[in-house]
């Protein structure tokens, strides 16, 4: 009755106990056939004993996903009683041949392992070490051999590098740069008030902002925005074989990828420092005249004296030594990215999060060197 | 077993730009056959077994797999007519960041049918339909040969145990060697599984040792479906020039 109303198609297994034990199979036992039954199934095979006699005269298709699943249920060997037909019995026969191939297991971890890796990261770092200062070195080489032979100028790269990393970035700093004034100077000004200090405002903000803030702020959207993109560029071109592609066509890599990216960099970096610094003095500004009724001229007049001069540049300089170190950390892991997409995203994140770290060991190192440097009084 | 054509385009016309690729071209593959689908470089080849599975859409036409609409019904229904075919992409297309055992698993264990010991059993057995030894399961992707990366990618499309076969290029990039134990390969695997083929090459050996029927791509149409014989004995000017080239060596052919 029940086997009525299914389809010959579905696969079916019969388990008759007692006097005969017997498990007849039906059906089409193929992987599209199984999918939707696959568990009872499993369930009824399970029931089976050595002494079943298996009986597949009613399979009309077995596959070796099928024959895997028949194998496996058998517990590895021929059952005693079996009626295959031939069909059957060879593909039963390859999937038995299949599983006596041992396949390679990944070794196991164990506690050794553990240390090994440990070491393997301290030498991993002295391997970054050493691969950085080679990148720069033969950014060196290649700068003093653009010297020489000035007509091998890079120049395409370098103006096309400029307008990714510098232009198009500039709303997005124009953006961040003002909300983050705004912020600012909101939240000084709430306490100033209270001291009734209303006009340090503008040394707080100034200072603030020129020397610090701008720079890194720009540098974090830099590393976030260019940094992840030329190392992922760079990793793509790994995968792809463009690398090799362009080592066999004899052209230098470090001249033609990296330093027109990292000459761009530090010269871009700078003039979005400014460019955010200066939205980010109006955002302040704005949010100063709103809150404080400081009247944006008392502001601009007041700035040149609360920041000497020096801060500026101090601020350039910044810029100029982050964009440089953003573009090299993003070229050294580029060109470390082995050719799968999991190194290829390991490495992304690394470059980005090294950037970052970088860029504010350095800012501590300028702030120590320069503490002498462009403070007013 | 059925009457169903496995495969059929009715009227697929595919634009791009202003550029006409197929022009109201019509198709149909019965199970069992093994199709050799030739044609210019650039002529849409590729383009049009991206249409059969459904990575592309046609500007016009309708594209039936099993005998059914390839977009119609369900997700559920519309993933499960997706594993009934296999395709081997031109270039292996393996997940360059997964093993080659993983590669051959990853369908498998999508499904989530299988045990673990199932699984390294079904993949020893796909490792050893195509030829490649179990030592060769821990190997990535990059560590291949572009031979090895045609055979992993064979045992991948396998791995579903597909009824359909589609192969961009399978022996594009192989030396002559590997390519005629590449096609014996597919040979035996056609025979084995009773599987229905699609090629796409243009290599006239390749067609003549495997191909039970050929298509002929050409202005847009398929211009001619027969055997290989009565495709070399056509008259039209395109199918002359490709055999032509074939015997003579296209250097020649350009001297003459
Ligand atoms: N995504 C796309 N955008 C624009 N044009 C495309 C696109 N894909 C393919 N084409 C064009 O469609 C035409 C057919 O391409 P297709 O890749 O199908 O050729 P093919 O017959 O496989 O050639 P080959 O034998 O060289 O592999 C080509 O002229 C190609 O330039
Ligand atoms: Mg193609």
């Amino acid at each position: 009755m029940e086997s009525q109303r299914t389809p010959p198609a579905t696969p079916q297994l019969e388990l008759i106990t007692g006097e005969s034990n017997r498990a007849v199979l039906r059906g089409e036992w193929t992987l599209r056939r199984l999918s939707p039954v696959n568990s009872p199934l499993r369930r009824s095979l399970l029931k089976a004993n050595e002494n079943t006699l298996w009986d597949l005269s009613g399979v009309s298709r077995l596959d070796s996903f099928g024959a895997t699943l028949l194998w496996r249920a058998w517990g590895g060997r021929w059952p005693a009683n079996l009626n295959a037909p031939d069909a059957c019995r060879v593909v039963l026969e390859h999937s038995a041949r299949a599983a006596t191939l041992k396949l390679p297991k990944p070794p196991a971890y164990r506690f050794g392992d553990a240390i090994a890796a440990l070491g393997a990261r301290v030498f991993g770092f002295a391997d970054h070490l050493v691969a950085f200062i080679r990148l720069v070195g033969q950014l060196c080489l290649d700068f003093v051999y653009l010297l020489v032979h000035p007509g091998d100028w890079p120049l395409r790269e370098i103006s096309a590098n400029v307008f990714k990393v510098g232009v198009k970035a500039m709303p997005v700093a124009a953006l961040v740069g003002f909300l983050i004034g705004v912020v600012l100077s909101y939240l000084s000004a709430l306490q100033l008030k209270a001291y009734g200090a209303d006009i340090f405002i503008v040394d707080i903000l100034g200072m603030g902002i020129i020397r610090e803030l701008g720079p890194v702020l720009v540098s974090v959207l830099v590393a976030g925005r260019s940094g992840s993109a030329m190392t992922a560029q760079i990793g793509v071109m790994r995968v792809t074989e463009e690398l090799d592609a362009l080592a066999a066509l004899g052209i230098s890599r470090t001249q033609r990828l990296v330093l027109p990216k990292v000459l761009a960099l530090a010269f871009s970096m700078p003039l979005l420092v400014l460019w955010t610094s200066a939205s980010a003095l109006l955002g302040g500004m704005l949010s100063a005249w709103l809150q404080l009724d400081l009247s944006i001229g008392f502001f601009i007049e007041t700035l040149p004296r609360a920041v000497p001069l020096p801060n500026v540049f101090i601020g350039l300089a910044k810029g100029a030594a982050f964009g440089l170190l953003i573009a090299l950390v993003a070229c050294h892991f580029g060109l470390r990215i082995k050719p799968n997409t999991e190194s290829l995203s390991a490495n992304t994140t690394a470059s980005v999060v090294t950037a970052i770290t970088l860029v504010i060991l350095v800012d501590a190192i300028f702030a120590i060197a320069t503490r002498t440097i462009g403070v007013p009084g | 077993m059925s009457t169903v054509p496995v495969v059929e385009l009715r009227g697929i016309s595919t634009r791009f730009g202003n550029k006409l690729v197929h022009d109201g071209l019509d198709l149909s593959i019965e199970s069992g056959e093994m199709v050799a689908l030739v044609g210019g470089s650039g002529s849409g080849k590729t383009t049009l077994l991206r249409h059969i599975i459904g990575l592309t859409r046609p500007a016009s036409g309708r594209v039936k797999l099993f005998g059914e609409d390839l977009f119609s019904g369900g997700i559920a229904l519309q993933r499960q007519r997706r594993r009934r075919f296999g395709v081997l992409f031109q270039q292996g297309a393996l997940f360059s960041a997964l093993t080659v055992a993983e590669n051959i698993a990853l369908p498998l264990r999508e499904l989530k049918l299988a045990t673990d010991a199932e699984l390294d059993d079904l993949v020893a057995l796909k490792l050893d339909m195509v030829g490649l030894r179990p030592d060769d399961a821990l190997l990535m992707p990059a560590e291949l040969s572009g031979g090895m990366i045609k055979r992993v990618a064979l045992a991948r499309a396998l791995a579903l145990e597909p009824e359909l076969l589609l192969l961009d290029e399978p022996t594009a990039g192989l030396d002559p060697e590997r390519s005629a134990s590449f096609v014996a390969l597919i040979r035996t695997l056609h025979k084995a599984l009773e599987l229905t083929v699609v090629l796409v090459t243009h290599d006239v050996d390749t067609l003549k040792a495997l191909a039970t029927q050929v298509a002929v791509l050409a202005d847009g149409r398929i211009v001619s479906l027969a055997s290989v014989a009565a495709t070399q004995a056509s008259d039209h000017p395109f199918i002359k020039r490709f055999f032509a080239a074939a015997v003579t060596g296209p250097a020649e052919q350009g001297a003459r």
